[in-house]
């Protein structure tokens, strides 16, 4: 979970991912973002996320998005 | 909610009337300037009671005088004459005047024979915008549509002239809710004179066919008299230009030879007329003033009287009444413009 | 059909007038048929096409229903096999789902690509080579851009199980061929659309109003604007060797004009007519011209669009495993700061190179696309320089400093759109830098802009229309005007209606004598 968290405020230092749940909502990450961190996961977590998880619900917050790594990891 | 709907109600009759001024503030009102578009409205106000009906182009509305045709031999008669009007107008008119009255002769002058399809916006919208709707004017806009057309634009003339509010003159507040009335009984009066001087030569056409459609509406006008017991006479007005070729000539002649019609070329009866070129025509050789109108009204009413039996009419009262105001009228516009003649040295508006 | 028509107004009063007439069962199919009547209108020769498209999607998606419907039942059915049987089932139909969704895509893509793109290849192939292979000169069905990309996106989320796939061929045929977003979109989601696109629709006042007023909008733009600059534009872009100068700065801001006025007065026109019938159809404008960078402007004009790129083509794409590849090579050999930023980018280009195609077969667009891509890149990179700027200085917070960035954008975006209108790209590229030269301006200013047919009152009218979208753009920040003047009473709410009603009628540029009034985007 740490080393997760790290990736996220490694690329974007000035989010508040421990209490933001509007991510996506209030357009706070953009598009590059959403894809450097799935690039980040990929090559320091080695999970591959699916273009088809990349929908809002999933990228609101730093907690949705764990949730998603998991479910990943788990399948 | 009922007070609901009767805000609704009237804000819906609101901009309705709203367009309808703004409709009437934005058509052109031909009152002091292309006065010939008032020529279509002007019918209806004297309507019945006419015996022989004109139809035709601008060789009608400047060639007859019915004041004269009443004066001398006491015809009644009408002239539903509209700029460059096509053969399928006519027809329409025919209709049209038919709905009001059953005249006993009607005379169409055949130089729109020659166009066989519809010619210009501008003269359909002079012909067909002031008649009144009816079916029949519904036929009539249809069978003159250029391709930019729209019927639309006819039952809504402001889609029309919506971009005249740029070119608003004082012509269109003034006539706003009245109109001029110029012509007598249709007939257009100017009594300055032009001498027709040396007229072009013809120029050799292509193709001298008259069109199909140009024969069908002719059938059509033919057959509704018919119908009607109305007498009909073909006639080609003596100007000079536009030529009058030969070879429509020929198939004019033939087309009455097989239906047993009367067909007068008043272009072979000038010498019979009198007709003198260098001051009875206003605009050299085109269109007749009222010097020629009335040869041509006297010698025609002659006809009519004698030939088909138009009847005199000046013994009934409520007619002559009627006649003496348009006299009165006719006799005030030719003082008017004979002043401006000598004042000004020319004729720039009928009144 | 198009929406500036009489023709379209009276198809519009009888299909809403059975509409709310009709039982409310009936609603839907009603707008399917009417759909396809307005279809059969505009090009009868053509629904061929569309309808190859509504079907063949339509059994792709039963066809991965059936395939995820086996999965499932096989799954319910047989609780007790392993994890790794489970996730073998699950493969294999994601495999297939797959599968059907690429045939569909190939097959319809394919046609779009036939129509669209044949001779844009044959050119590009003739001027290449100096071969001379004859233009096909297929026909364009209207509005195959929108209607196959809105086919694909449902099948793309149909596989993969973002929803179910409609069964009903009718009703699906209705997702695709809906009338008010034919001409020229937005480009709908079935998850969205089909909200509100089958309800049954009760007869409701204030919605419809609201829809008549959007609708009412947009003929005010489209009409009174767009339609009265055709022949400035027109004008000037096809005839460069006499316009240059100062006539490409007014070509530039006039186009931008037109077509803001005529795309998003055509998208008022969709909104506002399916809000009639009670469909709610995605905004795909958000005040574009308000953006303060091109990215926030790419987010704002053509919304649906650009989502559907991004869904679509750039997430995909960024997270391929190719791409994971390419990103995982570019960081051992350039380093993590620029590896990284590879595959976004790569990712990117690829995203404009489509969006460039996709507005238009020729290069001007390919060279359009691409140099959006490069401003957004550049400015992507200069990212850290504008945080210190503003740490730097205390003006950049003001709200001036906010307009001139609207103001910077607007032109940026104005100079890149000129490439729609020049014949081709190196034209374009000659004629822009003539502004910066003494050519034109002084004729220009001398009656020069009154040779294309509008007079000084036409511009005037273009000024004071401009100031109202202004107003009214600035009203809309808060929340929609239609539902603002909702509010407002009966008399004035009604007058402003009104008023503008008859503006659009006596001043729309339309009838004899403005007879250049086909929608822009009609075709793409």
């Amino acid at each position: 979970m740490e080393e997760f968290m790290n990736i996220l405020r490694d690329i974007r230092p000035d989010v508040d991912f421990e209490n933001c749940t509007t991510l996506i909502d209030d357009k706070i990450l953009d598009s590059f973002d959403i894809i450097s961190i799935i690039t980040e996961l990929n090559s320091q977590m080695d999970v591959a996320v699916p273009a088809d998880q990349i929908i809002p619900e999933n990228f609101n917050s730093a907690q949705a998005l764990w949730a998603m790594v998991e479910k990943l990891l788990d399948e | 909610m009922k007070k609901r709907i009767v805000k609704i109600v009237i804000c819906v009759v609101l901009l309705a009337a709203t367009l309808f001024l703004l409709q009437k503030l934005l058509v052109p009102k031909y009152a002091t300037t292309n006065e010939e578009g008032i020529l279509s409205s002007e019918y209806y106000a004297n309507a019945g009671n006419n015996d022989v009906l004109f139809i035709g182009d601008c060789e009608v509305y400047t060639n007859f005088s019915p004041v004269k045709l009443w004066r001398d031999y006491g015809i009644t008669s009408y002239i539903r004459g509209t700029p460059q009007q096509l053969t399928w107008q006519s027809y329409y008119m025919l209709e049209d005047t038919l709905r009001y009255e059953t005249p006993k002769v009607v005379v169409f002058n055949v130089l729109a024979m020659k166009y066989a399809e519809p010619q210009n916006e501008a003269y359909n919208r002079l012909t067909l915008d002031g008649m009144k709707w009816s079916t029949t004017k519904l036929d009539a806009v249809k069978a003159s549509m250029t391709d930019e057309e729209t019927v639309a634009s006819y039952i809504l003339p402001l889609l029309r002239f919506h971009s005249r509010w740029s070119e608003l003159t004082s012509e269109d507040f003034n006539y706003l809710f009245k109109t001029e009335k110029l012509s007598h009984n249709g007939y257009l009066m100017r009594v300055d004179a032009k001498p027709a001087g040396q007229v072009p030569d013809p120029v050799p056409l292509p193709d001298y066919t008259i069109g199909p459609k140009c024969w069908e509406y002719l059938d059509k006008i033919r057959e509704t008299c018919d119908k009607n017991g109305i007498r009909l006479i073909l006639i080609k007005a003596p100007s000079l230009y536009p030529a009058w070729y030969d070879q429509w000539e020929k198939q004019i002649e033939d087309y009455a030879g097989k239906y047993g019609l009367e067909y007068i070329n008043f272009l072979e009866l000038a010498d019979e007329l009198e007709m003198d070129y260098n001051t009875d025509t206003y605009d050299a050789g085109l269109h007749l003033n009222l010097s020629g109108a009335e040869k041509m009204s006297a010698w025609f009413g002659k006809y009519l009287s004698e030939k088909c039996g138009v009847e005199d009419r000046r013994s009934d009262a409520a007619l002559a009444a009627e006649w003496a105001e348009r006299e009165a009228f006719y006799e005030y516009m030719k003082e008017a413009q004979y002043k401006q003649l000598r004042e000004e040295g020319a004729v720039t508006r009928y009144k | 059909m198009s929406f500036v028509s009489l023709g379209f107004l009276l198809f519009l009063l009888i299909l809403f007038i059975l509409y709310y007439a009709l039982p409310r069962r009936f609603q839907w199919a009603l707008l399917l048929a009417g759909s396809l009547v307005f279809y059969a209108f505009a090009s009868p020769k053509y629904l061929i096409y569309i309808a190859v498209t509504a079907l063949s999607t339509w059994f792709a998606g039963k066809l991965i229903h059936d395939a995820y419907a086996a999965r499932d039942a096989f799954l319910k059915d047989t609780p007790d096999i392993t994890k790794e049987e489970k996730k073998s089932c699950k493969e294999a139909a994601k495999k297939k789902g797959r599968s059907i969704m690429v045939c569909c895509l190939i097959l319809n893509l394919g046609i779009l690509a036939v129509c669209k793109y044949t001779d844009f290849a044959i050119g590009t192939i003739n001027s290449l080579f100096g071969t001379d292979i004859a233009f096909l000169r297929f026909a364009l069905p209207m509005g195959i851009s929108f209607y196959t990309f809105q086919s694909m996106g449902y099948i793309i989320d149909v596989s993969r199980g973002k929803y179910q796939a409609e069964l009903n061929p009718a009703r699906f045929a209705l997702f695709v061929t809906f009338f008010p977003q034919l001409v020229q979109g937005p480009i709908s989601r079935f998850d969205q659309l089909s909200q509100t696109l089958y309800s049954e629709h009760a007869f409701d006042a204030q919605k419809i109003t609201q829809g008549a007023w959007r609708a009412v909008w947009g003929f005010f733009k489209k009409m009174v604007v767009a339609d009265r600059l055709v022949p400035v534009v027109t004008g000037i872009a096809q005839n460069p060797d006499k316009y240059a100068g100062g006539y490409v700065l007014a070509l530039v801001f006039f186009y931008t004009i037109q077509l803001y006025a005529d795309f998003t007065g055509g998208i008022d026109i969709t909104i506002g007519v399916a809000k009639m019938f009670g469909v709610d159809l995605a905004e795909n404008f958000e005040r574009p011209f308000f953006s303060k960078n091109i990215t926030e402007f790419w987010r704002r004009w053509h919304i649906t669009m650009g989502t559907w790129f991004k869904d679509y083509i750039f997430y995909p794409v960024s997270v391929s495993k190719w791409m994971l590849k390419v990103s995982k090579w570019s960081r051992a050999k350039l380093g993590t700061q620029l590896g990284k930023r590879v595959p976004v980018y790569l990712s990117t280009i690829l995203v404009w190179l489509a969006t460039g195609i996709w507005h238009g077969a020729s290069w001007n667009f390919v060279v359009w696309g691409l140099l959006n891509c490069l401003v957004i890149i550049i400015s992507q990179e200069l990212e850290p320089l504008y945080a210190k700027f503003h740490e730097k200085c205390a003006f950049s917070n003001t709200r001036g400093w906010d307009i001139f960035q609207m103001f910077r954008t607007f032109w940026l975006m104005a100079f890149l759109r000129v490439l729609d209108v020049y014949r081709n790209v190196p034209l374009t590229f000659r004629m822009v830098p003539t502004i910066f030269s003494s050519k034109g301006w002084s004729e220009m200013f001398s009656g020069g802009m009154l040779k294309f047919g509008l007079e000084v009152r036409d511009y005037i009218i273009v000024a004071i229309a401009l100031v109202i979208f202004l107003i009214v753009g600035i009203l809309q920040g808060k929340k929609p005007v239609a539902e603002q003047l909702a509010e407002k009473p009966l008399v004035p709410r009604y007058l402003i209606v009104w008023i503008l009603i008859i503006v659009i009628l006596v001043f729309g540029a339309y009838g004899i004598g403005y007879d250049a009034t086909q929608f822009i985007y009609n075709q793409f």
